[in-house]
């Protein structure tokens, strides 16, 4: 693999544009990627499910090279009906277009200047793969006090012209103080037996709002890789919301710092799968400051010789008093061969906080579909609405009333 | 304060603190093959035995020792310590307790051991361990009359080779991690039990482990086996003098329930933690399984954990035997700089198997505590259920309490729940207690002792008590 990730470099720095200082940072990542390679089970982030393993075993010929000198055909079929929103495509990993047509133009400002070299306080190989082979990052700043009208929807989305079987994707988003963006990942997919590798950096200001919504409704054979980091600062409040489903393997990791005080961070994530589906979200919540609020709410139904796995940690720094934390991850496994990991720490060195964890699973209660057969629904009816009721639970916990109804609609949930 | 006065304050601290003065055999320093034979060699032991040991040591020279916990400590030389210590006097083997070294009698009766069996009133049968060998079992007679086997680990390699070679490295076998490893290779001696069928043992035993020897580590091994129908309690508890190196304790402890057998394992642990500034203390690295290998059969882990500098264990069950179950109880305290990395593993194999964990851990002063756990439902453990509850309590914004739990469900008949709290001791509680009278010491005292009620239920009625006191012992000077 090493020999094709190095062939690939090359290829890139000599056919595009980029200046010298940037392939040398460049450089940096893709050493460092190649000395650990891709992440497997000995590793403790990566213990429930191997990526290094499930890429060997999907992935025969894994390239990395894209020609992005030619522009992708957008298909307009796959946008989402019934809600005006904002557009950035990314087709086959390149940005296509960015539209903010419904916003005020000079409060939304785009550049491709960002800070390439971002470091975390962990290795994360994934990440240097990306940082040594993504294309243009682009930076989407919203101004002071600027509230986006429509919501943004990221459409992510391959089809035949895919020349490489991986495509990472880069982009970090500033909200000024006191502004709000909803953001919503869309995911079709055309092509088949990709490994797709997203990376998103957000950076709160004070009072800001962030809701990020990420769905992988449609199912697809692809390899999904998602990282988000989010820094807050005082009063900012960050929702996410994914909805794992579609792919046949998807990790979603989410790195919150709360740095500022007054800061809340909600994450909540629906898996629904079925043969062999291999998903897992991994979240650390770092608490770093007093008065800071995180709350987390994973629920899992599982078909068939499918598995999910749910890592999620909260960390309280010492100066961290008056923390409330709190996580609760929920299965129903549907079938002998269907599998449930959870791994939900606590870290706390602060002792005025409250931080508490639950973690449930089990089949579907039999009591329950007596009760509904008993009163004329049939044994499939009953079990469905039970497995909605049961996820619905996480979908409710959206704020945005508009993006509740679309994510019920493309689930296919009705109250 | 003149230094006399000075130790007599540091041994209100931890009264166990003393040193008994006897003289010692010991093997060279280090760790070889030649160490091996001599500590076999010593307690004359069969050519089996030995080759099970450096079978271990040859596999010991592969392993490298394990760091994902999360006390760190330096790094031990294995070559500079004593694999074998034992008071002089032993070496012959004294016939009766009358024969015994006074010293070690008086070490004992210091310790609140006492060793004449009539001494004890409530009769629990007492296997004490002295650094490296046991040096005297008490009750044999009433025992042998059941037709229970209790008595030192050599001695049953000597006189029931049967059973020892049947269940030996069963349950912790010769190729397992780092520290069941070594002391698959070196251990001295330890308590051996064998309950016959439907017997139930009519009283409890008890091992004492004391650790006297200085630069020696203390390698136990205990095995205990429940045949079918049997039920028995065990006891342990440990001390160790106050030194200002560092001493490890690496035992290993195995136990096999049969169908419908029970065993019951207590531990009252306070090894010393070491002074204030963290200097010295044990490392307590043991390694303690337990096999439910019959149907209907049931093992239960409690454990006082207030001792030790560093506490890492796991005491473990797998639950092979239908409608077996495993239950583990905790209370680990940390105070100053001691840590603690310890909680459970549950394996479901066989069916309706059950297990219940109850851990509560409380960090005070600049400690550390975790809980680390594992429940693992195999896919062929039908219908099986685990119920999870860890609870921290933190005193003071220097210490830490964390928990990680890891669960693992393959199967879609049973079901897994897990809860986890941690909060620290509100100012309501304790104004109310404050307002009735009781000082701010006590105040705490009680409220912990309410935390901790579900677990100190467990222990049998002798080290409730006990461990009652210990636990407000341990945290003393954290309030305020």
């Amino acid at each position: 693999m090493s020999e094709q990730v190095q062939s690939d470099f090359d290829k890139i720095t000599k056919t595009s544009k980029i200046s010298e200082e940037e392939i040398q940072i460049k450089k940096n990542f893709l050493n460092k990627f190649i000395k650990s390679g891709f992440p497997n089970r000995k590793q403790e982030d990566w213990k429930f499910l191997d990526i290094s393993q499930i890429i060997k075993k999907n992935i025969s010929d894994l390239s990395f090279f894209n020609d992005y000198s030619q522009p992708n055909k957008i298909d307009t079929s796959t946008f989402v009906d019934g809600l005006e929103h904002n557009k950035i495509i990314f087709v086959n990993g390149k940005i296509e277009k960015i539209d903010f047509n419904y916003e005020d133009q000079n409060k939304i400002e785009i550049s491709d200047e960002t800070k390439k070299d971002i470091s975390f306080n962990y290795e994360n190989s994934l990440i240097n793969l990306n940082n040594a082979f993504t294309h243009k990052v682009f930076k989407i700043l919203v101004k002071k006090n600027y509230y986006l009208k429509k919501p943004l929807i990221i459409y992510h989305s391959t089809n035949d012209k895919i020349k490489s079987t991986n495509i990472n994707l880069r982009l970090d988003f500033e909200l000024g103080e006191n502004s709000c963006l909803r953001l919503i990942d869309f995911f079709t997919d055309n092509k088949a037996k990709n490994f797709i590798n997203i990376f998103y950096n957000f950076i709160l200001e004070n009072d800001s709002i962030l809701k990020n919504y990420k769905i992988d409704k449609f199912r697809n054979d692809n390899l999904k890789y998602s990282f988000n980091n989010i820094e807050q600062g005082n009063n900012s409040v960050s929702e996410t919301f994914i909805l794992s489903a579609g792919s046949d393997y998807f990790k979603n990791e989410i790195n919150c710092n709360l740095n500022g005080e007054y800061s809340s961070a909600f994450i909540n994530g629906v898996f629904s799968l079925k043969e062999n589906q291999q998903h897992e979200i991994r979240t650390v919540i770092n608490h770093l400051v007093e008065n800071t609020k995180s709350y987390q709410l994973i629920k899992s139904v599982l078909g068939k010789y499918s598995k999910s796995a749910y890592q999620g940690r909260i960390f309280v720094n010492s100066k961290a008093q008056k923390t409330d934390g709190y996580q609760l991850s929920k299965a129903i496994l549907l079938d002998e061969t269907s599998e449930f990991n959870a791994k939900p720490e606590l870290e706390i060195y602060a002792d005025d906080v409250k931080c508490s964890h639950g973690s449930a699973s089990g089949s579907l209660d039999e009591n329950s579909i007596f009760y509904l057969m008993s009163r004329g629904l049939n044994y499939q009816q009953s079990k469905e609405l039970l497995i909605n009721g049961f996820l619905l639970d996480v979908v409710e916990k959206i704020t945005d009333l508009e993006i509740k109804k679309l994510i019920k609609n493309i689930i296919g949930l009705k109250k | 304060m003149d230094t006399r006065e000075k130790d007599i304050e540091k041994l209100k601290d931890y009264k166990y603190g003393f040193t008994t003065d006897i003289e010692n055999v010991k093997a060279p320093k280090g760790l070889n093959e030649d160490v091996i034979k001599f500590i076999s060699n010593i307690k004359k032991e069969p050519k089996w035995m030995l080759d099970f040991r450096l079978k271990a040591y040859e596999r010991l020279k592969l392993l490298k020792e394990p760091n994902w916990q999360k006390p760190k400590y330096p790094k031990i030389d294995y070559q500079d310590l004593y694999y074998y210590s034992a008071p002089k006097s032993m070496s012959d083997k004294p016939k009766s307790l009358d024969e015994l070294d006074p010293k070690l009698l008086e070490t004992y009766k210091k310790l609140g051991i006492p060793l004449q069996e009539q001494a004890r009133l409530n009769g629990i049968a007492v296997d004490a361990v002295f650094d490296s060998v046991s040096v005297a079992t008490t009750f044999k007679g009433e025992l042998t009359k059941h037709g229970i086997i209790f008595c030192s680990m050599s001695e049953a390699i000597q006189k029931h080779p049967d059973l020892v070679k049947k269940y030996l490295g069963t349950v912790i076998p010769v190729t397992d991690h780092f520290f069941a490893t070594l002391n698959s290779a070196v251990f001295t001696d330890g308590s051996f039990v064998y309950i016959p069928e439907d017997v139930k043992c009519p009283m409890e035993l008890s091992t004492y482990f004391r650790i006297n020897a200085s630069e020696t580590g203390q390698f136990e091994r205990t095995l205990i086996i429940a045949d079918k129908g049997s039920y028995v309690s065990y006891l342990e508890g440990c001390t160790a003098p106050m030194r200002d190196e560092n001493q490890l304790h690496a035992a290993n402890v195995e136990l096999i329930a049969l169908d419908d057998a029970e065993i019951k394992y207590s531990t009252v642990q306070n090894w010393y933690p070491g002074d204030e500034n963290g200097k010295g203390g044990i490392y307590n690295f043991v390694t303690k399984r337990g096999l439910c290998k019959g149907k209907n059969s049931k093992i239960s882990w409690t454990q006082v954990e207030t001792g030790s500098a560093i506490t890492w264990k796991y005491p473990s069950c797998i639950l092979k035997g239908d409608n077996s179950i495993g239950e583990f109880y905790s209370i680990a305290i940390t105070n100053n700089h001691q840590k603690a990395d310890t909680g459970t593993k549950m394996i479901h194999l066989g069916k309706n198997t059950k297990s219940k964990i109850i851990s509560k851990g409380i960090s005070a002063g600049f400690s550390d505590m975790t809980y680390r756990g594992l429940v693992d439902i195999n896919s062929k453990a039908k219908n099986s259920s685990n119920y999870t509850q860890c609870d921290s309590l933190l005193m003071g914004n220097k210490c830490g309490a964390h928990t990680v739990p890891y669960i693992k469900n393959k199967n879609f008949d049973s079901n897994i729940a897990h809860e986890a709290t941690t909060s620290k001791i509100s100012e309501e509680q304790l104004h109310y207690c404050q307002q009735r009278g009781l000082n701010p010491e006590e105040a705490v005292g009680l409220i912990v002792n309410g935390f901790c009620k579900e677990v100190l239920q467990q222990l049998p009625m002798e080290f409730a008590v006990e461990a009652q006191k210990l636990v407000g012992i341990s945290l003393e000077g954290s309030v305020g």
